[in-house]
């Protein structure tokens, strides 16, 4: 394939200005002309010492309750619809009570039918005392120290699969091949993940900058409440001291931070 | 000296050309992977770790287990073992290199890899690791290379070189020891938290290694001049019967507790692993082979008459070494998955992909040990075989 004059002219039209602009751009660098963006906490944003979430299991009654709850999740944060089981990534799904709370179904299998027969919402539960963080050989996954959210830098994990291996939960999920494909309606707000990294919920840090609150809460229509466990006035704090609730695997000492609440006031 | 890897005679080089072979395969389906990602291997969200992390851990042992003929031959001036110290610290080094190759191999961004040492976490016991693997293959390389060349020059080793031999002594069971660590500190991984994890990795790690270095030493008496002697082979074989034995009594242990205790979740990986559970028994086969060459293997060692007998030593080794080889470098990893977090059952079986890139780092470590230990021999059969004086 030749180039023609005309052509050759173009490309060497077209370069020199590029190299002329690129030398610009270097220059008002150089000059400090343009500075990195000052960091300011947006004035919206939600701020607490210690975040948490309580799921009351009364409020979610049809299928249709879980369903919109997992759907604004998964339909903001870019998450695949994988259908291969092996290699499905999931942040926020249900499981069975025996599944989700395997100790307290050891001690009464004689337990109410409503339970046994209930789904549970689980998610990351963003413990106090996260196993994953402990394991992590590169700081991909941490403890956000001004709030407890157990975050996941993407850019920086490795793929070791040691948080995996350490989280009791089985929170986490691993790219085995490229997600992009299987992301059915793209959220260009979101970061998309590649292969080969593992994520989690983020509890919508995301959100939580801007104002929000987590989208499981706001799709919850009330059956989940997000407040700062720290604060004894807050609602989460509130809602937790009037009814009976439990978290899963506390024996295990990451104190959790996603509570059940089973019973009534 | 290492000219002398590079004449040989045809069975030699048909058996380096055969390990390129293996590699090139290998490198090919790892080509695949890095493109594809893992998911051409047989993990899962389940059990995310597989073939390439309990090929890891078994090659661990085999790399510490160098120090069970370093140890009585610089410790205890356990003249036997002097000219077979060198295949022992030269088994470590490609032992020691296929570790890190398996890691490489398992990661989701290998190009990251650096990120370890870039952001150094010292709470993490994956960073201990790297730095006592690290170290380990260090000193077997300084301490190997050193006492061959000066073996070569006819020459006392330097005397500075007794430290590092000391500190290799030391060193061998740290990183046995914190590779258990890597698995017996996880919560709800109830089939790896045991503190005898790591006495256990460290038993059938000495079991394991000296019965390779029994079939090693066996292969280069019949393919070279060198012979690395019969009293020091029927010391290995020693070695081998009492690991082996202590190594069983372990399991015994866990079995115990497991299940005098009665506590569900300390027993359905062990049920799994040997029965099935719930339908669920992939793994069951290959569980009761390895116990069914266990006990051919103690059969053959525990009686001194067999043992004594080099073909039946042969035999026993190799079952040693298969036999554990299932043990750890299958079932251990896989079986600490199931059930998952959430007691339910994801098989695992490696893929073709996984299997073929697994069989190229282990050529890739044949290929290192076939080199090192020609060098070795190349040398002793140069200056003809006599004793020698670390």
């Amino acid at each position: 394939m030749g180039i023609n004059r005309r052509d050759f002219l173009k490309i060497a039209g077209i370069s020199t200005l590029a190299s002329i602009g690129g030398a610009a751009g270097l220059t008002l660098i150089k000059s400090g002309a343009i500075e990195a963006a000052q960091y300011i906490d947006d004035p919206r944003a939600l701020k607490a010492k210690r975040w948490g979430i309580a799921i009351d299991i009364n409020k979610f009654k049809t299928p249709e309750d879980y369903k919109r709850v997992m759907n604004a999740c998964h339909t903001i944060h870019n998450v695949p619809e994988i259908n291969n089981p092996k290699e499905e990534i999931k942040w926020i799904w249900t499981e069975s009570y025996e599944h989700s709370f395997s100790s307290q179904e050891y001690a009464n299998p004689y337990i109410q039918d409503h339970l046994k027969k209930k789904p549970f919402l689980v998610l990351c539960n963003h413990c106090d005392n996260p196993p994953c963080v402990r394991v992590c050989p590169t700081k991909a996954t941490y403890k956000r120290e001004s709030d407890g959210i157990v975050m996941m830098d993407m850019h920086r994990c490795i793929g070791c699969r040691f948080c995996m291996a350490g989280c009791p939960y089985g929170a986490r999920s691993f790219n085995w091949r490229d997600p992009r494909p299987f992301i059915k309606k793209l959220n260009p707000e979101f970061p998309t993940r590649m292969k080969g990294v593992v994520e989690k919920c983020t509890l919508c840090y995301e959100k939580l900058a801007i104002g929000l609150k987590p989208a499981c809460v706001e799709a919850s229509n009330g059956g989940m409440y997000f407040g700062d466990l720290s604060d004894p006035n807050s609602d989460i704090r509130k809602v937790l001291a009037s009814h009976y609730s439990i978290r899963r695997k506390a024996e295990l000492g990451t104190t959790p931070c996603v509570f059940y609440i089973i019973g009534g006031q | 000296m290492l000219e002398t890897a590079f004449k040989g005679s045809r069975i030699y080089w048909a058996w380096v050309l055969f390990l390129l072979v293996i590699i090139g395969i290998g490198f090919i389906f790892y080509l695949r992977q890095f493109i594809i990602g893992l998911g051409v291997t047989g993990m899962s969200r389940d059990v995310s770790w597989g073939f390439y992390i309990s090929q890891f851990t078994f090659l661990v042992g085999i790399a510490a287990s160098g120090v069970m003929v370093v140890l009585p031959y610089y410790l205890h001036n356990y003249k036997a073992f002097g000219k077979i110290t060198i295949l022992g610290e030269f088994l470590a080094i490609p032992a020691v290199i296929m570790c890190m190759l398996f890691i490489f191999v398992d990661l989701g961004q290998p190009l990251r890899v650096l990120n370890v040492i870039l952001y150094p976490t010292l709470n993490s016991v994956m960073f201990y690791d790297m730095v006592v693997l690290g170290g380990y293959l260090f000193l077997n390389v300084l301490v190997g290379w050193s006492a061959l060349s000066s073996e070569r020059k006819g020459i006392a080793p330097p005397k500075w070189l007794k430290f590092f031999i000391i500190l290799s002594i030391i060193w061998a069971p740290s990183i046995h020891t914190v590779t258990a660590f890597l698995y017996s500190g996880l919560p709800g991984k109830y089939f790896w938290m045991s503190a005898l994890l790591a006495a256990q990795f460290l038993a059938s790690a000495f079991a394991s290694g000296p019965s390779l270095l029994i079939l090693l030493a066996l292969i280069v008496r019949k393919f070279t001049k060198f012979d690395p002697g019969q009293e020091a082979i029927q010391a290995l074989g020693k070695i081998v019967t009492y690991f082996m034995l202590t190594s069983v009594f372990f399991l015994g242990l866990k079995l115990f507790t497991s299940f005098y205790s009665g506590i569900p979740a300390y027993s359905h990986s062990i049920i799994y692993l040997y029965a099935g559970l719930d339908d669920y028994n992939k793994l069951v086969p290959i569980m009761w082979i390895s116990n069914i060459l266990t006990v051919i293997a103690l059969v053959l060692l525990v009686i001194p008459q067999l043992r004594k007998n080099e073909l039946l030593l042969a035999i026993a080794s190799v079952c040693v070494f298969f036999a554990l080889w299932i043990d750890k470098g299958f079932g251990l990893i896989v079986g600490g998955f199931v059930p998952n977090s959430f007691k339910q059952i994801t098989e695992y079986w490696p893929t073709l992909p996984e299997m073929s890139i697994t069989l190229g780092v282990w050529a890739i470590g044949f290929l290192i040990l076939t080199i090192l230990y020609k060098i070795a021999v190349s040398i002793r059969e140069e200056i003809g075989n006599v004793d020698v004086h670390h």
